[in-house]
């Protein structure tokens, strides 16, 4: 279906990634790997995954050209691979279904994952329901809170969701809890880590169940212009929506990649998760990547509206693409996302998730920057309704009477 | 390699009982509380202690060692101040080991960090989230300066595995007793044993057992079968638990002396 990653030598992209791994979990790591490699020549796994992403993910997505917002970016053509019109509502669906497949084959019952806008949580949830598998969803208090909605989502779904209270009580912390509770349950559990982060194999591994978005997206972009992008286009959190997407484009040297991370109130104000503009190479989560952290080595705690792009560290691949000059990374913040957020709503009629927001406003950067004769492709990797109170306070849009808008708080 | 951990293991083989490693993090309650705490540990009989290197994302910690970690941060626990800690234990009595995830110490400078280890009379360095395979420059490093470097082996780990670690580990070998995060735990992971003698085919090195120790009898029990005895939470549940430091320094030299007790054979 795909090759492997750029730079992916055991697990190695560059000076990055590896495993920095309890050894208990050594073993597993090893197990996953095993399985992934034998799944993805297995023609019958690879039916089973197609099948799935055309019958109950509803791919292909389509490729939605977007005139009114475009002459908003400098009048370049804008597309939007529509990611959003996946089953759940984003792209994180992709990986879900791919990693619940590899855990039945692995004969594991029970799948963990963390969240941090609910986004990859609603996903597992999802796959394990239709797999018939346990689930339970680790979530940082301060993400329940503001994405509640995804919360309620995920118990009707019949997950449990396990509310973190250590340290930042944010996606960092969730991922600390489902590492620790995958040691202690390795033997009948599956962690889908939900980006591509982690201890190798899991960025290689995310990777390649998110390809499926660039190598849809370049065969649409081709159909539609008859040429490649000059830019493709995404925001990077962890990274695997901008993973997917650039995975179809990184052999072509004309496509320039722009990723773009949370700056939160402003890189100068310390609030944000601006691992490429104010990080350093350090390890976390098990991999070697670039890292917001203290003189120390101390995790610094990030900031974002946007849940799900608040997390201090980034896929290690996305720090060797930086490191390389193959991809470039720059920040985007709160107010500058919320109103291409708002924009796109009102121009074309799609609300977005905030996380998205982010890649809208880079496209209005880069489609000044390059004119009207530039072509544009954007992963619209998710959609806004979990997002809808976070939009109303941020605008200070009130509700009709009886329309109940609270967070949970 | 140090030479002061054989030397511990040696005599504590010779009187016929394992060694008892004793943890608290650097820094908790305060340094200056930290320290008293562990030298009370020494006078108590402790026979090694690791020092634990606070840090942000303790992800193979339970609640009572996140807890401590979480205050020695506040408290304004950095690595230098953990090396300072390790300067004022009294390191003629008793081995002094650091425990500490990899990101503090590769930020810091890995040759830079052994060296200045070293100077502060520190022996060796438990890293639970480092493993051989991504341990070069930390191999050299730690052989230059003369730091022991302890890397674990899980019930989970296949014999090749066991061999691997085994051949880059000097002092001793860390077994972690069950699959798992550091807590007091009720018993001893029923496998602990098994991984203790299939790590015995492996390596002549001593091999200490941890997690989930936390009363005298499961320190006899893990003593019968293994060289060493290794307990965190439970010294950190005793701080927790204390009114003042004075309770604390009570507790904690009265536990220690239960658990030295518990490892004569």
């Amino acid at each position: 279906m795909t090759t492997v990653s750029t730079a992916a030598v055991s697990g190695h992209y560059g000076p990055y990634g590896g495993r920095f791994v309890p050894e208990a979990l050594t073993a597993a790591l090893d197990e996953l790997d095993a399985a992934f490699r034998s799944a993805i020549v297995d023609p019958n796994f690879i039916a089973r995954l197609t099948e799935l992403e055309r019958s109950y993910t509803g791919r292909p997505s389509p490729l939605t050209r977007a005139d009114r917002f475009a002459a908003h970016c400098g009048g370049a053509r804008v597309y939007l691979k529509r990611e959003d019109l996946n089953h759940t509502g984003s792209h994180k669906i992709n990986n879900a279904i791919g990693q619940a497949l590899l855990t039945q084959r692995m004969g594991k019952t029970r799948m963990i994952a963390e969240t941090g806008a609910g986004q990859h949580g609603v996903a597992t949830a999802t796959a394990a329901a239709l797999l018939g598998l346990e689930c339970t969803v680790f979530m940082g208090e301060e993400d329940t809170r503001r994405q509640a909605l995804n919360v309620v989502r995920m118990q009707l779904l019949g997950a449990e969701v396990f509310s973190v209270t250590a340290g930042s009580r944010t996606l960092k912390d969730a991922i600390n809890e489902a590492m620790r509770d995958w040691v202690s349950t390795v033997e009948r559990t599956h962690y889908v880590l939900g980006t591509v982060t982690g201890p190798a194999p899991f960025p290689e591994i995310v990777r390649y169940f998110q390809s499926v978005v660039g190598r849809e997206a370049r065969k649409q972009i081709q159909e539609a212009e008859g040429r490649l992008p000059d830019a493709v286009i995404a925001c990077v959190g962890g990274g695997s929506n901008a993973m997917g997407l650039f995975s179809g484009f990184i052999d072509d040297p004309s496509v320039q990649l722009r990723g773009y991370e949370a700056g939160g109130d402003g890189v100068e104000t310390g609030r944000h998760a601006a691992r490429f503009a104010a990080g350093s190479p350090g390890v976390l989560h098990g991999t070697r990547t670039y890292v917001m952290q203290d003189e120390w080595g101390q995790t610094i705690a990030s900031h974002s509206i946007s849940a799900g792009l608040d997390y201090p560290g980034v896929g290690p691949e996305h720090s060797w693409l930086h490191d390389t000059g193959r991809a470039t990374y720059e920040p985007i913040n709160d107010d500058e996302a919320m109103e291409a957020f708002a924009l796109l709503s009102r121009t074309e009629g799609i609300i977005p998730a905030i996380e998205t927001a982010h890649a809208l406003a880079g496209a209005m950067r880069v489609g000044r920057e390059l004119g009207s004769d530039a072509v544009l492709l954007l992963n619209l990797s998710g959609r806004g309704d979990k997002d809808v109170a976070t939009a109303a306070r941020w605008f200070g849009i009130g509700a009709p009477e009886g329309i109940e808008m609270s967070e949970g708080r | 390699m140090s030479r002061r951990l054989s030397e511990v293991f040696a005599q504590t083989k010779s009187a016929n009982r394992a060694a008892l490693i004793g943890y608290l993090p650097a820094g908790f309650p305060t340094p200056d509380a930290s320290v008293e705490l562990m030298n009370a540990m020494i006078d108590a009989g402790v026979d090694a202690i690791e020092v634990g290197l606070p840090y942000s994302d303790p992800l193979m910690d339970g609640a009572d060692i996140q807890f401590a970690v979480d205050a020695a941060l506040s408290a304004g626990t950095t690595t230098d101040v953990v090396l300072d800690v390790v300067r004022r234990l009294d390191g003629e009595r008793a081995a002094i080991l650091v425990m500490s995830y990899w990101n503090p110490i590769e930020r810091y400078g890995v040759e830079r960090f052994a060296v200045a280890l070293a100077a502060a009379g520190g022996n060796g360095v438990i890293t639970p989230d480092l493993t051989p395979e991504e341990a070069g420059p930390w191999l050299a490093a730690t052989k230059a300066n003369e730091i022991d470097r302890i890397f674990l082996v899980a019930p989970s780990s296949t014999d090749d595995r066991i061999v691997t670690v085994v051949n880059n580990t000097s002092g001793f070998v860390y077994a972690a007793s069950t699959m798992g995060v550091t807590g007091a735990r009720s018993q001893v992971g029923a496998g602990a044993q098994g991984l203790v003698a299939r790590a015995r085919l492996a390596t002549d090195l001593p091999i200490a057992v941890g997690l989930g120790v936390s009363t005298g009898a499961q320190a006899h029990e893990v003593a019968a079968y293994s060289d060493g005895v290794i307990v965190g939470s439970a010294f950190v549940r005793c701080i927790r638990q204390a009114a003042d430091l004075p309770a604390a320094l009570a507790a904690v030299r009265n536990f220690a002396g239960e658990l030295a007790e518990g490892v004569h054979r």
